[in-house]
């Protein structure tokens, strides 16, 4: 992985050796500015190298999977859902994926209510649950736009919902955090949970998406 | 001045401006919503943000009907909007 | 009033939905303000980084994706601490700019060769 003793005496993360690939170029002050940082408060005993390397793996661990066997559990134990629903940290706890920075509401997609989650101020995210938000989610477009137009919204994310279903936006702008169950999808009727957790994505669970059905 | 409100409670969102960090976004500033649910209190960011020390507050999610938010609402009449407020951002509607 | 930051119902195009892996750059930026704001460190109060972000301006805001912003953020709290002083970090940044220019990795952006 990352190797963090450096030439020049002085200690900085580097990549795994190769090639610089296009995606990881340097295009921007600001950017030098951070690595900047990061040597310094290196140098200076204030972070170590072994410290933000254990940080980096760390978060690269936490994937939306935590989210989905929640869910996949909500979709196969009735019980379990409506405990969830009514205590979203003690349900999450329960499965070993517990929320324990902030608290966790669960809201659930029906026939008649489909939930998308925003933050429009910031772009708070449960990632003890689905790991790192992915840029769109803290873009100005969809903060701006999926509160006042979540249909279009959602279009664009290749996502149609009917006109007799209520669209339900949240915006977390206290701290709380949200996670949408999405609808379980036809033809799941005897699939193991772990089947289950398969179908369920990142994007189900923030409500721009529905499951994956099976067989996709 | 603590105020409290029951869940089906219609409410309305000051519309005020003042200055420092808010947690009310200024697009629901002056709408009128229902209490759904009672977060019980929490410390308040408004004043915490400063490392100050306050009162804690009392944490509502307020629905609102889009059609009551934006005036060119373009899907259904029935889609909602939840936010989370503080009671010091809200009055009796 | 309204902080930049304070986008809700604004114009604004569409959303680009492609996911994009977060490039090495970004995990760095995100684990380091982890540290920095963490209870060993005690460097930055929890609660302290959203005003810092609102305060950048409307200009700086908007022109700085998500990660340079927490990086600009992050400056400005460690310069008010006396964590770091500017000349460190200018020696720095030159620093780094001619051994990424010697490595190959550097390849600014229009008008960013003026920043350094």
């Amino acid at each position: 992985m990352t190797d963090a003793t450096s030439s020049g005496g002085h200690d900085h993360i580097h990549r795994e050796s190769g090639p610089p690939q296009a995606d990881d170029k340097v295009h921007s002050y600001y950017q030098i500015l951070g690595i900047a940082l990061q040597e310094l408060l290196i140098e200076k005993g204030i972070v170590s190298a072994d410290e933000v390397r254990q940080m980096i793996e760390r978060r690269d661990a936490i994937t939306p999977a935590r989210g989905a066997k929640i869910v996949a559990r909500a979709w196969t134990d009735a019980d379990f859902k409506a405990r969830f629903l009514a205590d979203g940290n003690a349900g999450a706890a329960e499965l070993d994926c517990p929320m324990t920075y902030t608290e966790l509401v669960a809201v659930e997609n029906t026939p008649e209510a489909h939930n998308v989650i925003v933050c429009t101020l910031c772009s708070c995210y449960p990632r003890e649950l689905l790991g790192l938000p992915p840029s769109w989610y803290k873009s100005r477009e969809y903060r701006a736009r999926v509160v006042r137009d979540p249909r279009a919204v959602l279009k664009e994310f290749g996502t149609e919902i009917g006109d007799h279903v209520e669209i339900r936006v949240h915006d977390s702008t206290a701290d709380i955090r949200y996670l949408v169950i999405p609808r379980r999808p036809a033809g799941t009727e005897g699939m193991t949970e772990s089947e289950l957790e398969d179908l369920v994505t990142r994007d189900s669970m923030i409500g721009v998406a529905e499951a994956k059905t099976p067989g996709k | 001045m603590a105020r409290s409100f029951e869940a089906g409670q219609a409410v309305r969102v000051r519309d005020d401006y003042p200055p420092g960090h808010i947690r009310t976004p200024v697009f629901i500033r002056g709408k009128r919503g229902v209490i759904t649910r009672d977060f019980g209190e929490h410390d308040n960011p408004e004043i915490t943000t400063y490392e100050l020390e306050g009162p804690q507050k009392t944490l509502y999610v307020v629905r609102f009907r889009q059609i009551d938010v934006w005036p060119d609402y373009a899907g259904s009449k029935g889609d909602t909007l939840d936010i989370d407020i503080f009671e010091h951002w809200l009055e009796p509607a | 009033m309204r902080g930049p930051h304070d986008v809700g119902g604004l114009e604004a195009g569409p959303v680009d939905t492609t996911t994009h892996d977060m490039s090495f750059w970004e995990k760095q930026i995100d684990a380091l303000h982890a540290l920095v704001g963490d209870e060993k460190r005690g460097i930055v109060p929890k609660g302290q980084n959203r005003r810092y972000v609102e305060a950048l301006g409307e200009d700086v805001y908007n022109t700085l994706n998500y990660y340079e912003r927490w990086t600009a953020t992050m400056s400005q709290q460690l310069l008010e601490k006396g964590i770091l002083t500017r000349d460190e970090i200018d020696a720095k940044v030159k620093e780094i700019r001619d051994r990424l220019e010697a490595t190959g990795e550097l390849e600014l952006g229009q008008g960013e060769a003026e920043k350094i």
